[in-house]
């Protein structure tokens, strides 16, 4: 029998031309050419990259065009695109510039159709619903939806809108703690163990990991695949070095 | 070297592209029977449903052509969805007829507890059969157990093992990573999103196209 095995994902959040990165979504720093940290994490090992044009929802646009184009070119692995897409249209484009998922919040909170459009356009493997969950201060063993990098909620719980989702024919839910992201002191476990249990689709996670252990414990609680940020961006630790902890802590990952 | 890839609407194709660029063929996009029949190496990539792609193929008049190319002896190379369209028949949304040039069939992978349907992993590529290594395939320039990148949530079965390039395996079952029938070839996994791995299949498929 096989063992767990979870995908590494390197998520760049993208401003402009710059990588950035916030903590809980807020005050983004600047680290520099996003491009040259895809190179580098590629180099190393990365599974898969996610892209997300950040203010992108907010202005209702998309401007990691040129920067996709660029790392296409050279980076020989998956990658998902997500930030302000709002209809088809906006999905051929990335698509046509390369990415090969889209994952989308907003947009399919606003209107749940826009998962069954994409999914039965492109293919169900193509459209990743892409959630940002806060635990409920009234419930703490519930999680509400939010959208605009965490700032607003959409008053829906997070493990019905996921099974919504499936139903609805995503093939991948991305899942961030807007709780724990940036803070690097471990992934909200009892929320990613809610919706993995509730759903058949892989869920990729993310929020918080600081180190290869937060993975092992992701993995355990039922994440397919995590999504690594600060850890990464400030070098805290290298992929190569979290891929080793993740396998020292008994679950496998690409070699 | 020239590669024509098959652009019936569907796919990413950049990314096919830019690999066979970096290895230093030519490819190029075609979609009319006249281009098919010029071609001297073929891919047809290839995501999604597969009775789109057979729509797809057939609106633009593609499938008999590709069929007589590939019995002339043209190389063909069939990713993703493209790889299943090169069997006979799949069970996607009821029954839908394929290429036909590679006996059997495809059926949905079943969802079985841990192990999640769409199958989206990096898994190692292992010999069929009594064989030890790729040797002799399109794949002799990788090395077992080296992993490459799948999504899909249907298998092919082929009728014949000997056609069998590549498996691995998914929550115990056996899942046909690669298949070979000649000068028809066709890869589950996607060769162009496997990093260094993949562009070792498809140089191994223009090495063979070269002959």
């Amino acid at each position: 029998m096989e063992g767990k095995k979870i995908r590494l994902i390197a998520r760049l959040d993208v401003k402009g031309e710059n990588l950035v990165k916030g903590i809980q979504m807020e005050g983004l720093r600047k680290l520099g050419d996003p491009n040259a940290f895809a190179r580098e994490y590629y180099r190393a090992g990365i599974d898969e990259l996610l892209y997300i044009d950040i203010v992108a929802s907010l202005y209702n646009r998309n401007n990691l065009g040129e920067i996709l184009r660029r790392t296409v070119e050279e980076v020989y692995i998956p990658v998902c695109v997500g930030g302000g897409l709002r209809n088809l249209e906006d999905v051929r484009r990335v698509l046509a510039l390369g990415a090969d998922k889209v994952a989308i919040n907003t947009a399919a909170l606003k209107d749940p159709s826009l998962i069954t459009q994409v999914a039965r356009t492109f293919g169900s493997q193509c459209m990743v619903l892409s959630i940002q969950a806060k635990r409920s201060r009234t419930d703490p063993g519930r999680w509400e939806a939010y959208y605009d990098c965490g700032r607003a909620h959409s008053g829906r719980d997070v493990v019905e809108w996921a099974k919504e989702g499936a139903a609805l024919g995503a093939g991948e839910i991305l899942l961030t703690s807007v709780d724990n992201e940036g803070l690097r002191r471990g992934m909200d476990l009892d929320l990613i163990r809610a919706v993995t249990s509730a759903v058949d689709l892989p869920v990729i996670c993310g929020g918080g990991v600081g180190s290869g252990e937060d993975l092992v414990q992701a993995a355990l609680a039922g994440a397919d695949g995590v999504a690594c940020a600060s850890v990464l961006h400030y070098k805290q630790e290298t992929v190569e070095q979290l891929k080793e902890e993740v396998r020292q802590g008994g679950v496998e990952v690409r070699r | 070297m020239k590669v024509s890839i098959i652009d019936y609407g569907l796919s990413n194709l950049l990314s096919v592209e830019h690999a066979f660029r970096h290895l230093g063929a030519e490819p190029e996009l075609i979609n009319t029977p006249e281009q098919i029949e010029k071609a001297q190496a073929l891919v047809l990539p290839g995501v999604g449903a597969f009775q789109d792609g057979m729509k797809g193929l057939e609106e633009l008049g593609l499938a008999e052509p590709l069929r007589a190319a590939a019995e002339k002896g043209v190389p063909l190379l069939g990713i993703c969805l493209g790889m299943q369209m090169l069997f006979e028949e799949s069970e996607e949304f009821g029954l839908c007829r394929g290429l036909g040039l590679i006996p059997g069939r495809v059926e949905a992978i079943p969802p079985r507890p841990g192990f999640k349907v769409p199958h989206i992993q990096w898994e190692p590529l292992w010999p069929a059969g009594e064989k030890k290594d790729f040797s002799g395939s399109f794949l002799k320039e990788i090395h077992p157990g080296e992993e490459v990148y799948f999504i899909h949530s249907f298998r092919a079965i082929p009728a014949d093992r000997a056609d069998l390039a590549a498996v691995t395996g998914y929550g115990g079952l056996e899942i046909c990573g690669a298949v070979a029938r000649e000068n028809v070839m066709g890869c589950q996994f996607h060769p162009e999103k496997s990093g260094p791995v993949g562009l070792s299949v498809l140089k191994g498929y223009l090495s063979l196209c070269g002959k």
